[in-house]
């Protein structure tokens, strides 16, 4: 048993880093080599204490582990309150496993302003990990908002040639969905007096106001992931970051809003996710088809993986609003195999872009014959990202549509044609960069993946396959929460339609006796 | 002795996979090999103990995936039909892997080729000793990949690339159906366990379900996605298009997946499923109308092709077809039968054109080959008892199979099943044209071939002559052998509870009481077709030409293999790269784009420019603007007095 807070250590250990990298002074070279080592070593710690705080979690528990909670605003009865459960505790793990491989994935690609970069980097994981563990709205909206400004700036300094227009899409793009986020949580504050989380669950919103704060929160968690139509931000976001920020983009910040819809969405207003489930599915199957179709058009690798990015999250909230154990689980799993997957395409392309400094498809081609060792690497994860059964990427999706097929065969019927889609621009992809007639001069003279990227994909190689083989070494522990969401979300749905009944039966009663009374008179 | 079986060809990939470098060429090929062979000891062992009076048996490893009532485990199920399939896949493999030794003997990358072809024989292994769907799934998908790597194993070469990245996606379309077929299974029966399923078919004889708005039949909407999937891995019309463009794979990889195993999947997961199959009547309709189309659509096309290794591939796919209608016929003993020969003969003819080729100079097209049979006397012999089985020769192989599979077609006594018995003696009778017109064409006549090739021209060496000869006795033998323990009075015991025929489907047992007629049939047609092929290219030369011209409409519509791929890239491949492209300027990039970000943030611009505007400094500007502003203000409130 731990006993001391360690969801704050864990939050706050970032920040310590950022203190050492605030006193570093000297040379830029020097200011340079110690940045990156001392990020490295505080986020390599972090993720040392992640694994030690999953050692210690109880995985056969649904409830709420290593709650710490302490007065924040006592007069307004808002606190700061962490915690974590079988849902959240693997996205805590993956923000913690992915923020050093983003260090060393920058270690010889940044070169200008390194120790501001790893200041933001360290910035991004504390709030990263504090938005997975905060049990309290307020808290929650601040992290959730506060992942903007570390990402913004990581874009818009050290991103490509249009980083200006990018970062500001992706700004006002989350923005504007999480102002509606904050009109949501006042309006909760207003009507129940408290912003907990777990306290909100049990209160009883009332249908007709579940709605709106139901289309708020959407508003927010939409452009997360993002679902079509909000997607837009993505591609040129990701187009213009900086690899690690892509990666840590693609593999942590999308998570952010199927986390929300299942950490708020679900558990707070229930009723109006059961109203709401068909635009949710339609959305994503448009979003499945959509973008893969636009991923098969496109000529960037960067864009490319980002729309199928937006074709995976679709099977993420389209697993989520099946609201069954396969559905749900489903939905978790595919969110952490995308974080590991395009996480690792994002750095297949960092790759190649260190070396040539383009991310035109057609600038490549044949990198088999001198980048053996890469090619191998890029194969794994693009049948990762193909579903191949064995990889991470299957399990995700093959959970999803069972789930979904219990809901809508329609909707599974549609999905599934993502599988096939997904696979037509993956190997197209893999076919002109890889493969083909080696021509070109400086694409002869590019060099296999040294020591150090070996050492970044290797990790990420073994996740992959693991996740493939025994899948349910992650799925067994996140259970038992998975299935407290699922049956406190019918419980309330099931007693909101009784309630509804017997409003109708005492309506029908009423109208009875009163026109029994009329024909006595 | 189970793990031994499935798990050395594993075990052989990653060593020559991994290590290749360091073990070299020699060494992979010694590790795959030998590991190979310890594997088809092991898996000839278990077929022994099982099929001849044993238990099947279920080993299971571990849980795969958990998640509410759906489990599933990693599992080794050994049952008659998985013990059937595991000596086919481990004896041809076998075969195919020591044969590659000399074949790819000039390649640059022979490591990689053997870890390919033992990953492949893994997946393959895995696939039929599944005890559930979802990890026939993984086999499924992972022989799938192997496939996709070897086809495109020479990727410096643009047609190798599409040709795999085709064959992927179309059996992507067909697994798209297989998916939804176990979703359904899993929706319906609560588990994807085979044996928890089987027992509870009966029960679900009569059950409706709703699908696309559809109220339908469960079982025949189970059976009807299931065998798509088994379509688009076995090639059968539709979803055929993938299997000859596979070959532009090097030849081994032809023989090994693209003819004895991989594209049998799809036979063996419909015969797996018989007890399901048995309660579809309409179902199995269906796939016999299939298999026996494609039979007849592939033996057509096999007629006008030049390539020697495509024509073997239609032959492969017209094969399948025999085998898919006696599926559809509930003559599912006769199908495996049909699979277990076709295995040997097509294996032996696919690596004897490999020899051929090897022969000339990487030299496939049969116009520029002839007259060198007595220039590689070894592989034309084999050659001849590939396609004597192949033909339906009594005594081959070949004939014990394919008659029983006529002779089942006919005993069904249904519309579709005479249907099929034709088509499939026409079929049968092209057969043996188009073997013999590829035997003529290429061994005999006058040389073709520049001299450069002609002098080239010397019979393989003995490290590819001796697994073409184990093949031959297999053609030859396999048949007479077997015959009696698959489709004969011993079938019974043979097969145990591993197949489900319902007794009044019983057409194997019928077939043996057929008219005579029914049985002399398919040998009078299939010498009829041998013997005009002889004529065609031996005694009267210019007739195929002179044919063709007088037919050349058909036979450019033959040809042109009836023009499947044409119409497959105008409806589907053109189209959705134009939609993709059409949804990202237009979609994304004018309309959300346009309207979204972009818009608003034009529109806060010239917001802005306007509003500055007004600021302009001049005193007469403010004056006018606050008297504008009083008559509208006292206008309005002159407005609300008097309403």
């Amino acid at each position: 048993m731990i006993t001391f807070p360690i969801l704050s250590l864990l939050t706050f250990l970032p920040l310590v880093g950022v203190l050492f990298l605030l006193c570093i002074r000297g040379s830029e070279e020097t200011v340079a080599r110690n940045a990156r080592a001392t990020a490295l070593l505080t986020s390599i710690f972090t993720f040392a204490l992640s694994l030690y705080m999953y050692q210690n979690f109880d995985k056969t528990s649904a409830d709420f582990q290593f709650v710490e909670q302490v007065a924040w605003l006592p007069g307004f009865n808002i606190n700061y309150k962490m915690g974590i459960d079988g849902i959240s505790i693997f996205f805590v793990l993956l923000s913690a496993f992915l923020t050093p491989i983003c260090i060393l994935a920058s270690w010889e690609s940044v070169t200008s302003r390194v120790k501001e970069y790893m200041i933001s980097f360290l910035l991004l994981e504390t709030m990263m990990i504090g938005m997975f563990c905060a049990l309290d709205m307020v808290l929650f909206y601040i992290f959730f908002e506060g992942v903007l400004i570390p990402m913004f700036i990581i874009i818009g300094v050290w991103g490509g040639a249009r980083r200006v227009y990018a970062s500001f899409k992706f700004f006002l793009y989350t923005l504007l969905g999480s102002v509606l986020m904050l009109v949501a949580i006042l309006a909760l504050y207003r009507a129940f007096g408290t912003t907990d989380m777990i306290a909100l669950t049990e209160v009883g919103v009332p249908e007709a106001m579940q709605k709106w704060i139901w289309l708020a929160f959407l508003a927010s968690f939409a452009v997360k992931v993002p679902m079509w139509p909000v997607h837009t931000w993505l591609p040129d976001a990701h187009v213009e970051a900086p690899t690690a920020g892509s990666v840590i983009l693609a593999g942590v910040l999308l998570k952010m809003g199927g986390y929300g819809f299942l950490r708020l969405s679900l558990p707070i207003l229930p009723e109006a996710s059961a109203y709401f489930t068909p635009l949710i599915f339609t959305l994503s199957v448009i979003a499945v088809i959509y973008t893969s179709l636009v991923a098969l058009a496109q000529e960037d690798m960067k864009k490319l993986i980002a729309y199928s990015s937006v074709a995976h999250m679709g099977f993420v909230t389209l697993g989520i609003f099946t609201v069954n154990q396969q559905g749900v689980e489903g939905a978790m799993f595919q969110m952490l195999s995308h974080g590991i997957v395009s996480a690792a395409l994002f750095l297949c392309v960092g790759v190649v872009y260190d070396r040539l400094h383009t991310r035109e498809i057609t600038r490549y081609g044949g990198l088999v014959k001198n980048m053996p060792r890469y090619a191998a690497v890029f194969m794994i994860f693009t049948m990762a990202s193909v579903g191949l059964p064995g990889t991470s990427g299957f399990v995700g999706e093959f959970l999803v549509l069972a789930g979904l097929w219990q809901s809508s065969t329609v909707f599974t019927f549609l999905a599934a044609t993502g599988v096939v889609l997904g696979a037509a621009y993956m190997l197209y992809l893999y076919r002109r960069v890889v493969f083909g007639e080696l021509t070109k001069p400086d694409v002869k003279a590019m060099k296999d993946i040294n020591p150090r990227e070996i050492a970044i994909f290797a990790p990420l190689v073994v996740l992959v396959l693991w996740m493939g083989v025994y899948p349910s070494s992650v799925i067994t522990p996140m259970a038992p929460s998975v299935a407290r969401v699922i049956d406190h979300y019918h419980a309330r749905n099931a007693a909101a339609e009784t309630a509804k009944a017997d409003a109708q039966k005492n309506n029908a009663a009423a109208q009875t006796s009163a026109e029994g009374k009329g024909d006595a008179e | 002795m189970e793990y031994i079986a499935v798990l050395s060809p594993l075990v052989g990939a990653l060593i020559a996979g991994l290590f290749g470098r360091q073990i070299g060429d020699k060494g992979a090929q010694l590790v795959t090999c030998g590991l190979m062979i310890a594997a088809s000891v092991a898996s000839v062992m278990i077929f022994r103990e099982i099929n001849f009076g044993g238990q099947p048996r279920t080993l299971e490893l571990f849980t795969w995936i958990a998640s509410g009532d759906l489990n599933v485990k990693w599992a080794l199920r050994f049952d008659q039909l998985s013990a059937v399939m595991a000596i086919v896949i481990t004896l041809v493999s076998t075969a195919v892997h020591i044969y590659s030794v000399g074949y790819m003997h000039h390649d640059k990358a022979q490591a990689r080729f053997m870890a390919y072809l033992s990953l492949f024989t893994f997946a393959m292994l895995m696939l039929v000793t599944a005890d559930n769907f979802v990890q026939l799934f993984f086999g499924w998908e992972g022989v799938g990949l192997a496939s996709y790597l070897l086809i495109g194993f020479w990727n410096q070469k643009d047609s190798a690339n599409a040709a795999a990245i085709k064959a992927f996606v179309m059996n992507r379309i067909g697994d798209f159906g297989l998916a939804l077929g176990i979703f359904a299974v899993f929706v319906t029966f609560g588990t994807l366990n085979f044996d928890a399923i089987f027992a509870q078919v009966s029960d679900h004889a009569d059950s409706y379900s709703e699908f696309l708005g559809y109220h339908v039949h469960t079982l025949s909407l189970i059976g009807v996605l299931l065998f798509i999937g088994a379509m688009g891995k076995s090639a059968q019309l539709g979803l055929h298009t993938w299997l000859p463009d596979a070959m532009e794979g090097p030849t081994p990889v032809s023989a090994l997946i693209h003819a004895a195993t991989m594209v049998t999947a799809g036979v063996f997961l419909v015969a797996r499923m018989s007890p399901l199959y048995e309660f579809t009547p309409e179902v199995r309709e269906f796939i016999a109308l299939i298999g026996a189309s494609t039979a007849f659509v592939a033996a057509t096309i096999a007629l006008t092709q030049f390539d020697i290794k495509r024509v073997i591939a239609y032959s492969t796919m017209s094969q399948l077809g025999y085998m898919f209608f006696a599926l559809g016929v509930s003559a599912y003993s006769a199908a495996m039968f049909h699979l277990f020969t076709h295995a040997f003969f097509k294996a032996l003819l696919f690596l004897g054109a490999g020899s051929v080729i090897h022969a000339m100079s990487d030299e496939q097209d049969m116009r520029k080959m002839g007259g060198i049979w007595k220039l590689i006397p070894f592989t034309y012999g084999l050659m001849w008892i590939g396609s004597l089985a192949l033909a339906g020769v009594p005594f081959f192989a070949g004939f014990y199979s394919k008659d029983m599979i006529l002779e089942a077609a006919f005993a069904a006594e249904s519309s579709v099943g005479l249907f099929a018995f034709w088509v499939g003696i026409a079929a049968a009778f092209m057969t043996a044209f188009y073997s013999w017109r590829l035997l003529f064409m290429t061994f005999h006549g006058k040389p073709r071939a520049s001299e450069k090739v002609m002098d080239h021209v010397h019979e393989s060496p003995l490290v590819m002559t001796v697994p073409l000869a184990f093949l031959a006795v297999g053609a030859i033998g396999a048949g007479f052998v077997f015959a009696p323990h698959f489709i004969g009075d011993l079938r019974g015991d043979f097969w145990g509870a591993a197949l489900t025929v319902l007794a009044e489907n019983d057409t194997v047992g019928k077939a043996h009481h057929v008219p005579l007629w029914v049985k002399l049939l398919p040998i009078a047609t299939g010498a009829a077709g041998i013997l005009l092929a002889f004529v065609f290219y031996m005694r009267a030369r210019h007739w195929p030409a002179e044919v063709a011209g007088m037919f050349s409409r058909l036979h450019s519509f033959l040809f042109n293999k009836w023009y499947f791929d044409e119409l497959y890239t105008k409806i589907g491949v053109r189209p959705s790269f134009a939609l993709g492209r059409f949804l990202w300027k237009t979609g994304d990039g004018a309309t959300i784009d346009g309207l979204g970000p972009d818009g608003v943030s034009k529109l806060v611009g010239s917001a802005a420019t306007h509003s500055r505007k007004v600021q302009s400094g001049f005193i007469y500007h403010y004056a006018f603007a606050m008297l504008i502003g009083v008559v509208a203000i006292v206008t309005f409130f002159i407005y609300k007095a008097l309403g």
